[in-house]
């Protein structure tokens, strides 16, 4: 390993912008003329729109154009999409209700949009908002998830009982038989509370328009702009996609909100031609709340089947997932495809069944958010996995172990093939670090305090990468999940990576230079990464899935494979040999069994003069490309153990130790992977211990603010005890798994185990905040005082 | 935030003088309740006073067992007062808990007190120290100053000029903080003084903060946690919100009292 090869934790390149405050995010970027645009949104969860008067609005100071959705119909702007069709269990497809970008005639959530006013300063656009008079027929409206199908509301003409589709996948009857020879079954329900994703940059757009040219640009907070153009071209309409270029710059955070194609930008891009001027909007913090799609929001009811040894023999499981008032880009797929095919877990699970339900609400869209799915079936079996064990008596730890695949590959019952892994070596490291023998003394130790101690695992698996295209194409995809890349090496030496995946935080620019730089053997500060540019990149589906590195990184890899192929090929000109007697080396191209070698630099410039090149056979130039489809999902797995106490008189959860134990497979930067361990499982306590975005019965959301909305601090968490295992993945070339959503899918499991360890008794819901848990610790504490 | 006519005075009497002539006037000291509601367009003075520049209504002075606090000293004077960690610590220890870094140097003590936020720190402070609130026409008992969520004894144009606390031989705030907003959900301030002890709860009432007279009774019989046995307040009288139900708060009313009795006692 060099210093800033493969391996190596280097400090990360674009930090230096970053905390000097010389990043560019889409709000810094102003063209000449640009306008502001501010979204009028409705109050009201469910209303029809009588009519809007934009008259007295129109004539205000500064106002440059106010546009409706009428203005959008009238030059036939296509609604947003959501591009992941599910089917029913009778074959039916999902119901799909109309998604304009601007309301035409009924608003369906708080926060729907109703107009945009386009003015010469923001204040102006507010204050022209405030003028604009919207007669509504305020509708009774739903927002409870487990209620949405009962409710006498309807949402969407399509779906009069508010359901989007009932799915289904695994095999009813052969986990029905389990069920019925089973010796024991272990019954949960449970929530997965809805959160709101709060990056630290709001999205944000600005659409510009160039009528010499007959050219758009949009500036946007995406996660994948080519998939952003292609949406807006070939299915919204706004323009064609040769003539419009998205550019996503520095983005600060997506956590999955920044891949949907919102209304937002649609309407940037197209009021700019419409006001001949660049259109810019920027989310504040109150329309992040409400409009931003949200992620999980699941009711669950599960069982798991044991037999007379304490193997899990079946699992069934019934989830209503919330999809909110409209399907957002890939909302569909989030509570069927990325959440039932995990259900296995890391077990040998003979037979499983799962129907999900999923339905309309007067909410905001619930779309992918770190982990999509997969932290909700984390949950769902490491709950019941934890509670099994408890109920059967035995050790949580030992019944897992009991319980795990073994043999690779291995087929599940749901779809996934799990191609490596050592679960039970990540389990030892696990309770080894957590000192898991002495834990009944630290509870003992506890008790005398007065406090309830508890432990807590999970043992999760993810499939990540989200890949290949033909089985995600077999499962509905719209698109194909591939990478692509493109290395260009410069005269000097110097290389430019231009790739299709996008860095919002993960680090792209250090470790995707680290792979070149092993690779090429040339400094890390020859590369450069670029990204997020249609204009630059040819296409990319983007960062999300843990998908960069398994997929994203294999792309180059692959790119530069070609590219050495081709400096073979151009130093065996200059050197004057055989080809196939070129062998590369540490950075040297050399004939083998001779010492003649030639630096890259030296054949990157030789590529460019091309003056020793002899006949037509070799094409000057040395850049190379590749598209990278991998023949599986990768499946990232680990054990997290979390230890809490709590101090009964006022319910307060303090987690005392943290240990985490991942197999990512290869790890290119282990700095850069810690971090983004720590970040999940900060987002995973987060979601266990704090936050909850609520609905009130009206529709409006109580928690639309940090000053109810509560997000993890750093006094909320201990210091992190972080191990690794590895497997190397056999799906990709670089041996990669991914880790950017482990620790949130991890996590609230272990949160919760380990509350409902302390109390004694399952009965605490997430978030775990204090109220709830000293209410739950009312029914714990006779025991306590008895002992 | 909507357009304002921006006025900043350097003395008492010029901020009143604009206030009397102004309409629909607010004034602003730290701004950190004020400024936010403003960019929300939730509130839109047509004029706004700032007493930033008022030298007069700052600095820390003590005189016998008096601490006398001006309305615009910011918290991060406070706590880098040694005079008034020596005469009342509670107050510097209470004042770590206010907020975060960047509200403790911008908030004032002043400003909290006019707004009355039913879960800020300093009226707790205020109604057990037995202060008085002096303003550029009169002294107020905070007793009498202290009447309901975001109301006071304040007239319209008055300025609070300074507080004064007796000092107490005992005293202690414990906080529970707001998961969320870091406010006070339940913060209980005790304090011992030669005629009793008193008790202020911010937070968890319904009407704002409150005293709580049975275990001030309690407590001035027996200045130990223990007294507090059995004492608990109404929870009809509380606030409850989706973190804190009104049975909760009541809960956590006994708990942090027994907590700052604790606190007191242990100093």
């Amino acid at each position: 390993m060099t210093a800033t090869g493969i391996g190596a934790p280097v400090r990360r390149k674009e930090d230096q912008r970053f905390v000097t405050g010389q990043g560019r995010y889409v709000d810094d970027f102003n063209r000449p003329g640009q306008t502001y645009a501010y979204f009028l949104r409705s109050p009201h969860a469910h209303a029809t729109i009588r009519s809007i008067n934009t008259g007295p609005a129109k004539i205000m100071p500064g106002v440059v154009a106010i546009f409706t959705g009428d203005d959008l119909a009238a030059d036939k702007i296509g609604g947003l999409i959501c591009g992941w069709m599910i089917h029913s269990k009778d074959g039916s497809p999902m119901k799909a209700g109309p998604h304009p970008a601007l309301a035409q005639g009924k608003v369906r959530y708080v926060g729907d949009h109703v107009a945009v006013v386009i003015a010469e300063t923001l204040a102006q656009a507010k204050d022209a908002a405030e003028a604009i008079v919207v007669d509504y027929e305020v509708l009774p409206a739903v927002a409870d998830t487990a209620q949405a199908t009962k409710s006498s509301v309807q949402i969407h003409d399509v779906s009069p009982d508010n359901t989007v589709f009932n799915w289904h996948l695994g095999n009813k009857d052969e986990t029905e038989a389990a069920f019925a020879r089973a010796k024991h079954v272990t019954k949960i329900d449970l929530v997965n509370n809805r959160l709101v994703p709060n990056a630290l940059e709001p999205r944000a757009a600005l659409g510009e328009y160039d009528p010499g040219n007959d050219n758009y640009t949009l500036y946007t907070t995406s996660q994948n702009p080519h998939v952003a153009r292609l949406v807006l071209s070939a299915f919204i309409g706004v323009a064609p996609e040769h003539k419009l270029r998205v550019i996503a710059p520095d983005v600060g955070g997506g956590f999955g909100s920044k891949i949907f194609i919102y209304a937002e930008e649609t309407v940037c891009v197209w009021a700019a031609k419409k006001v001949k001027r660049p259109v810019k909007w920027t989310s504040d913090r109150t329309e992040a709340f409400l409009s931003d799609a949200h992620g999980r929001d699941h009711v669950t009811h599960a069982e798991m089947a044991t037999d007379e040894n304490g193997k899990i023999i079946g699992l069934r499981v019934h989830t209503i997932a919330n999809l909110g008032a409209y399907l957002s880009t890939f909302s569909s797929s989030v509570p069927t495809y990325l959440y039932a095919p995990l259900l296995s877990g890391q077990y040998d699970i003979p037979a499983i069944y799962c129907e999900v339900d999923a339905v309309y609400t007067n909410t905001a869209p619930v779309d992918a958010y770190r982990g999509a799915g997969r932290p909700e079936a984390t949950f769902v079996v490491e709950r019941l996995v934890e509670k099994t064990a408890r109920e059967l008596g035995q050790d949580p730890a030992e019944l897992r172990r009991k319980n795990y695949v073994t043999q690779f590959p291995h087929q599940t019952p749901v779809i996934m093939a799990y191609d490596t892994g050592d679960y039970a070596a990540s389990l030892d490291k696990a309770l080894e670090l957590a000192d898991y023998k002495t834990f009944p003394q630290r509870k003992q130790e506890s008790a005398r305090r007065g406090k309830l101690r508890g432990i807590g695992f999970s043992s999760y698996i993810e499939a990540c990468g989200i890949a290949p295209s033909q089985a995600v194409g077999s499962l509905g995809a719209g698109v194909g999940l591939w990478e692509s890349a493109e290395v260009r090496v410069n005269p000097t030496g110097s290389v430019e990576v231009l790739t299709g995946s996008h860095s919002h935080g993960q680090g792209h620019e250090t470790t995707f230079a680290q792979l070149v730089s092993d690779r090429l053997g040339i400094p890390i500060d020859q590369v450069s990464i670029v990204h997020g540019d249609t204009d630059k990149v040819q296409f990319g589906m983007g960062t999300y899935g843990s998908r960069s590195g398994a997929v994203g990184m294999s792309a180059i890899a692959k790119a530069i494979d070609k590219v050495i192929a081709k400096g073979k090929k151009v130093a065996a000109h200059v050197l004057e040999a055989s080809e196939g007697d070129i062998e590369f080396k540490d950075g040297k191209f050399g004939v083998a069994g001779t010492d003649k070698t030639l630096g890259f630099g030296e054949v990157a410039l030789q590529a460019y003069i091309a003056h020793k090149f002899s006949g037509q056979d070799l094409e000057p130039g040395l850049k190379e490309g590749a598209f990278y489809d991998p023949t599986n999902f990768t499946f990232p797995a680990g054990v997290h153990i979390c230890e809490v106490e709590i101090d009964p008189d006022t319910g307060v959860t303090k987690i005392e130790r943290w240990t985490a134990v991942d197999d990512f497979g290869v790890i290119i930067n282990p700095m850069i992977v810690e971090g983004q361990v720590h970040g999940g499982i900060a987002q995973g306590v987060g979601q266990a211990l704090l936050e909850g975005a609520f609905y009130d019965q009206s529709g409006q959301l109580i928690t639309a603010s940090f000053n109810d909305y509560c997000m993890p601090r750093a006094i909320d968490l201990p210091s992190f005890q972080v191990g690794m295992t590895v497997t190397p993945c056999p799906s990709n070339p670089l041996g990669i798994k991914g880790c950017g959503e482990a620790g949130a899918i991890a996590a609230p499991p272990a949160v919760i185990n380990a509350i409902t360890d302390a109390l004694g008794h399952e009965d605490i819901a997430m978030p775990a905040t204090p109220q709830a848990v000293w209410r739950a610790a009312q029914k714990t504490r006779m025991p306590m005082a008895a002992e | 935030m909507y357009a304002f006519e921006y006025h900043r005075p350097t003395s008492v009497s010029e901020a009143a003088k604009l206030a009397g002539q102004a309409d629909d006037m607010k004034f602003i000291a730290g701004g950190h309740t004020l400024l936010p509601t403003m960019k929300m367009r939730l509130a839109g003075p047509a004029n706004l006073i700032d007493l930033g520049q008022i030298a007069e209504l700052r600095g820390i002075t003590r005189s016998g067992d008096t601490l006398t606090i001006g309305a615009m000293t910011r918290y991060v004077e406070v706590l880098n007062s040694a005079e008034v960690r020596d005469a009342i610590p509670a107050l510097v220890e209470m004042t770590e808990l206010v907020g975060d870094p960047h509200v403790r140097h911008r908030g004032t003590i002043g400003g909290s007190i006019a707004n009355n936020d039913p879960s800020a720190d300093y009226p707790a402070a205020c109604l057990a120290l037995n202060a008085t609130i002096v303003t550029d026409r009169r002294k107020i008992a905070a007793d009498d100053f202290f009447q309901g969520i975001f109301t006071t004894a304040l007239d319209e144009g008055e300025i609070i000029t300074q507080v004064s606390f007796p000092i107490p031989s005992q005293a202690a705030y414990a906080k529970f903080r707001h998961p969320a907003s870091r406010y006070a959900l339940v913060g209980v301030f005790v304090a011992k003084h030669t005629d009793g002890v008193r008790v202020a709860v911010t937070g968890a009432g319904s009407n704002g903060v409150f005293r709580v007279a049975e275990m001030e009774d309690a407590l001035s019989r027996n200045f130990a946690a223990d007294a507090l046995n059995g004492i608990s307040v109404a929870e009809d009288e509380m606030n409850g919100d989706i973190h804190a139900d009104a049975a909760y708060r009541a809960h956590l009313v006994g708990v942090m009292a027994r907590r700052a009795v604790q606190a007191a006692t242990l100093g």
